[in-house]
């Protein structure tokens, strides 16, 4: 097998974002991500599919040289779900916006988390209605200034973390548009994840929300306001990498290592293969001030598939039927001669 | 007293009772029964929404009608020899359903004060009341006699209440002179493996009902149905339209190669194809109950996408909700087979009554240039030919294709004399196939000149890679928003689903081919149609008749076909939306209309009538 590299995925098009569009720097992780992704599990090109609704960041299959579906506005998810469950030798990945998956598809998205089935969907949020030009989002801040809240939101915002943790999805991984590396981390961890698997990436809009995450992506900030969570590793963060998550009377907090008595062995390991909901839930919630905003693989649990789960029962069925072609079920039951 | 058995060419039978007394049952074995007889026939289950609506209330009222005949049924019939009333709502219902020869077989038990009140009755003296006074009433105390029968056989009083439908049904079965055989053999099918203390029970009452009805005096005659000589020698069996198009999409499937996926949402009437294909996962179909309508059809359109033969199957409300998906389908010039079960609407309307209203939603109902084949299926055994002419269409012209059916076809059923796959056709979709040269490109909207079909490169195929998706594109299949561009692909669609009408049956006539009058239907108005002329033609009058299959395209001898006749009749089950249709197809023509909007089938009655006030 040819090893695949970044320009196999590069399709001749040209990429229509807005220059500083945080899209850009998710699709080159996707670009770079895959070739490391087919390495490991020997898939060729040909077996990628890449499915996208309607929105900015939904033009990206145009981008990838692969097989590609753009579908309408909020269906990505049911169109993923049908290539998969009809081919689940194929390999998807979906791209969505948080208007696409959490407004008009919210109820696909909810639905293919529920039946875990197995593709990747990277879920561009930008908090805002870029293609549109921008109207407030599901996932707007409360109070939100846009075109149409002029004198600001006055509904919730989704967390879409607690969203796919509250679907008892098995995988959930977040991170920020410009963290290249962190970026193809989650998405290998996602493709060799056998479910699926949700990548909220936090995208900016330079045009119509620009800043939309500064409060924790700017460099200046960005390691005292966030945190990395890996795989056994310690929740440790900050500039000097002496803040750490402790779970205490009953939730997460964040101290100082070597005050108040806290040592390094008192932080939290990361375990997102674990299947304890309530503390991934947490973490996933977790925001300023007093907690930083989690990053990386924050769950990642084996579960039956629903892809798998058809599969086989139709193999099951197949072979104790007897029924086994048309000829046989037009034959079957009652039926009578008339001579 | 010594019955007389009279020998009659048809009888209509119309079962009547709560939505609970299991009429649905009783009328679908009494059918099962005259089928194995030899009999031709037709059914029309007429049920409300409710599952098990207000005990006694007119609107909770269940009814199935069978139609059973030794030549030729193409209809349930329009009135009935034998009504079966279980109560007086059951009979307030349907009294007008009665021939003037009518017998009428009651549950005297059910007839009491407050029920008759509840039926909306002013006195006790129903009969009168509805005018039926002079049919042949026989009151029987059914449920006195069922609970008699069944005493001291160990089942407790509710499960013996249930057996009330089974002592009807023998009775039913000695009137018109059937053997119980079938009925026992259901019987143990049913209940022999999980109860079978339920099987001794359940024949005795039948054969009870069955003896009480031989020794009451208050039937006159019995009547015998011989075995149908207008039926093909064969092997047959009973079909609903419903399973018949699941089937035929099997059949289609098997045909094609390819696995069949279903993305369906449960709608009435439609569910019953979902329930059906998800069964046969032995030949290798595939089924997902989606989350919602457009998640039906959009995960029909991946797996489509994906190489398989997609259907989604649905009715009026959800086929509405299809609407934008369906654009998407046809923009990215994917195979799918969208089923549309027609119910009586607008919105929820009436959802277990039939009609044909969703025509110019099928042919219109989308935004932009938006073509699709439309094809309708017109009888309950036709919808097995229907569908898998639907996915061999959609299959080798790579487009979707919309498939009407009703509720009335749907949930009727008819003997059916079982094809073999072997005289079915190939179904052969244009596989791009080969290998691409070093930097060449495939190009998803290349199309044959003479088909006008692209080809169909399924992922997983090394060196197709390309994209589609609901934006405008190129022949290349790159992004387009050129007006000469758009132009040509709007044609091109259209010139596609157009020469379709080179690959269809020409349009036939039943009658001579020119004259007075031409009488004009689609789907499953045509028994009805059919037996209107067929009265009309042996009282000696000039009248043809010409039903489509085919909406879109058109037949191609449509116009020659119309052109020999002075007048044309376009009869159908709403305000006029295929004579609509016709108007803008073929101007030249003057056309009158036949329409009914109740939710309910043509009588052959009123056909007839429309017919002569045009001659």
């Amino acid at each position: 097998m040819a090893t695949l590299t970044f320009k196999d995925f590069k399709s001749d098009q040209e990429v229509r974002w807005c220059p500083g569009c945080g899209d850009h720097a998710v699709l080159a992780a996707l670009q770079r991500a895959l070739p490391k992704v087919s390495q490991a599990l020997g898939y060729e090109k040909e077996r990628y599919v890449v499915v996208s609704g309607i929105g900015c960041s939904s033009r990206l299959p145009y981008y990838m040289d692969t097989y590609g579906f753009h579908s309408i506005h909020g269906r990505a998810t049911a169109v993923s779900t049908g290539i998969k469950v009809a081919n689940p030798w194929l390999t998807v990945w979906q791209a969505c916006g948080d208007g696409d998956a959490l407004a008009i598809g919210g109820n696909h998205f909810v639905h293919a988390i529920r039946r875990n089935i197995d593709i990747n969907i990277i879920l561009f949020n930008n908090r805002i209605y870029g293609l549109t030009k921008g109207q407030y989002s599901p996932t707007s801040k409360f109070g939100a200034i846009t075109k149409t809240s002029p004198y600001g939101t006055v509904e919730h915002p989704f967390d879409p973390g607690s969203l796919v943790l509250g679907a008892k999805g098995t995988f959930f991984a977040r991170s920020l548009d410009v963290d290249l590396k962190l970026n193809e981390e989650i998405m290998t961890a996602a493709a060799l994840h056998d479910g699926c698997s949700v990548m909220e990436m936090l995208t900016n809009c330079v045009i119509f929300n620009d800043g939309a995450h500064k409060e924790i992506a700017d460099p200046a900030v960005r390691p005292d306001r966030t945190v990395v969570l890996r795989q056994g590793e310690r929740m440790i963060f900050g500039k000097n990498n002496d803040k750490g998550l402790v779970f205490e009377d009953n939730r997460i907090k964040a101290v100082t290592i070597g005050e108040n008595g806290y040592k390094e062995e008192d932080i939290l390991i990361h375990d997102a293969h674990a299947n304890n909901l309530g503390l991934q839930m947490a973490l996933a919630d977790m925001k300023g001030p007093d907690l930083p905003v989690a990053l990386g693989v924050i769950r990642d649990v084996k579960d039956i598939t629903y892809d798998d789960g058809v599969r086989d029962q139709v193999k099951d069925v197949m072979r104790k039927s007897k029924i086994h072609c048309v000829d046989d079920l037009l034959r079957s039951g009652s039926t009578w001669e008339i001579k | 007293m010594q019955h007389k058995v009279i020998d009659t060419k048809d009888v209509v039978i119309r079962f009547a009772g709560d939505s609970g007394d299991g009429m649905q049952l009783t009328g679908s074995l009494f059918a099962n029964t005259s089928a194995i007889a030899g009999n031709d026939l037709s059914t029309f289950p007429d049920y409300p929404a409710e599952i098990r609506a207000p005990h006694g209330t007119v609107s909770g009222v269940s009814g199935f009608q069978v139609h059973i005949g030794s030549t030729k049924v193409n209809t349930p019939g329009d009135y009935c020899d034998l009504l079966v009333a279980m109560n007086p709502a059951a009979l307030e219902a349907n009294a007008k359903w009665c021939k003037p020869t009518a017998m009428i077989l009651i549950d005297t038990d059910s007839f009491t004060d407050e029920l008759i009140k509840k039926a909306g009755f002013k006195t006790n003296n129903v009969f009168l009341e509805l005018g039926v006074e002079d049919r042949i009433i026989i009151p029987s105390p059914i449920t006195t006699l069922t609970k008699e029968s069944l005493k001291g056989c160990g089942m407790d009083q509710k499960s013996i209440l249930k057996c009330k439908n089974m002592f009807t049904l023998g009775m039913a079965c000695f009137i018109y002179s059937r053997p119980l055989e079938y009925v026992n053999s259901y019987i143990e099918g049913k209940f022999a493996k999980k109860h079978p203390e339920m099987v001794g029970p359940n024949e005795k009452v039948l054969k009870d009902g069955y003896n009480y009805a031989a020794n009451i005096q208050l039937i006159p005659n019995t009547y015998m149905v011989k075995p149908a000589k207008s039926l093909e020698p064969g092997l047959y069996r009973n079909i609903t339209g419903n399973q018949a198009i699941a089937w035929g999409l099997l059949a289609a499937s098997e045909k094609s190669g390819l696995p069949l996926f279903c993305g369906s949402y449960p709608i009435t009437p439609a569910t019953a194809i979902l329930e059906e294909l998800a069964i046969y996962k032995s030949l290798g179909c595939k089924t997902l109950q989606a989350e919602d309508e457009i998640a039906g059809i959009c995960t029909a359109i991946g797996a489509s996408f994906a190489g398989n033969l997609a259907v989604t199957t649905t009715s009026g409300p959800g086929f509405s909700l299809k609407s934008e998906a369906l654009g998407l389908a046809v923009m990215t010039e994917l195979p799918l087979v969208v089923v549309d079960v027609q119910r009586a609407g607008p919105s929820t309307g009436i959802p277990t009554k039939t009609e044909q209203t969703d025509l110019l939603q099928a042919l219109y109902g989308r935004n932009g240039e938006c073509p699709i084949p439309v094809i309708a299926a017109h009888s309950p055994a036709n919808c097995f030919n229907a569908a898998f002419n639907a996915a061999k269409i959609a299959l080798e012209h790579m487009t979707p294709v919309i498939l009407l059916s009703e509720g009335f076809l749907g949930n009727g059923s008819e003997p059916w004399r079982i094809p073999t796959m072997a005289d079915y056709p190939e179904i052969k979709p244009p596989f791009a196939r080969g290998v691409l040269k070093e930097g060449e490109r495939f190009h998803p909207f290349k199309r044959d000149p003479e088909t006008m079909v692209p080809q169909w490169a399924i992922p997983g195929q090394k060196g197709f890679e390309h994209r589609v998706g609901g934006l405008e594109k190129n022949h290349e299949g790159v992004l387009s928003s050129d007006p000469a561009n758009h132009q040509t692909m709007v044609n091109e669609r259209a010139a596609k689903v157009a020469r379709i009408a080179d690959f269809i049956p020409e349009l036939k006539v039943d009658g001579p081919d020119s004259g007075k009058l031409l009488v004009v239907g689609w789907g499953g108005t045509y028994g009805h149609i059919k037996s209107a002329v067929d009265e009309e033609r042996e009282e000696g009058k000039n009248v043809s008749f010409a039903h489509f299959d085919y909406i879109n395209p058109l037949p191609k001898n449509t116009k020659d076909v119309f052109s020999k006749f002075e007048k044309i009749l376009v009869c159908e089950l709403n305000s006029g939306q295929f004579c609509a249709y016709l108007r803008d197809c073929l101007p030249d023509f003057k056309y009158d209309k036949c329409n009914k909007v109740q939710g309910q089938p043509f009588l052959v009655k009123e056909l007839v009538e429309a017919i002569n006030k045009e001659i």
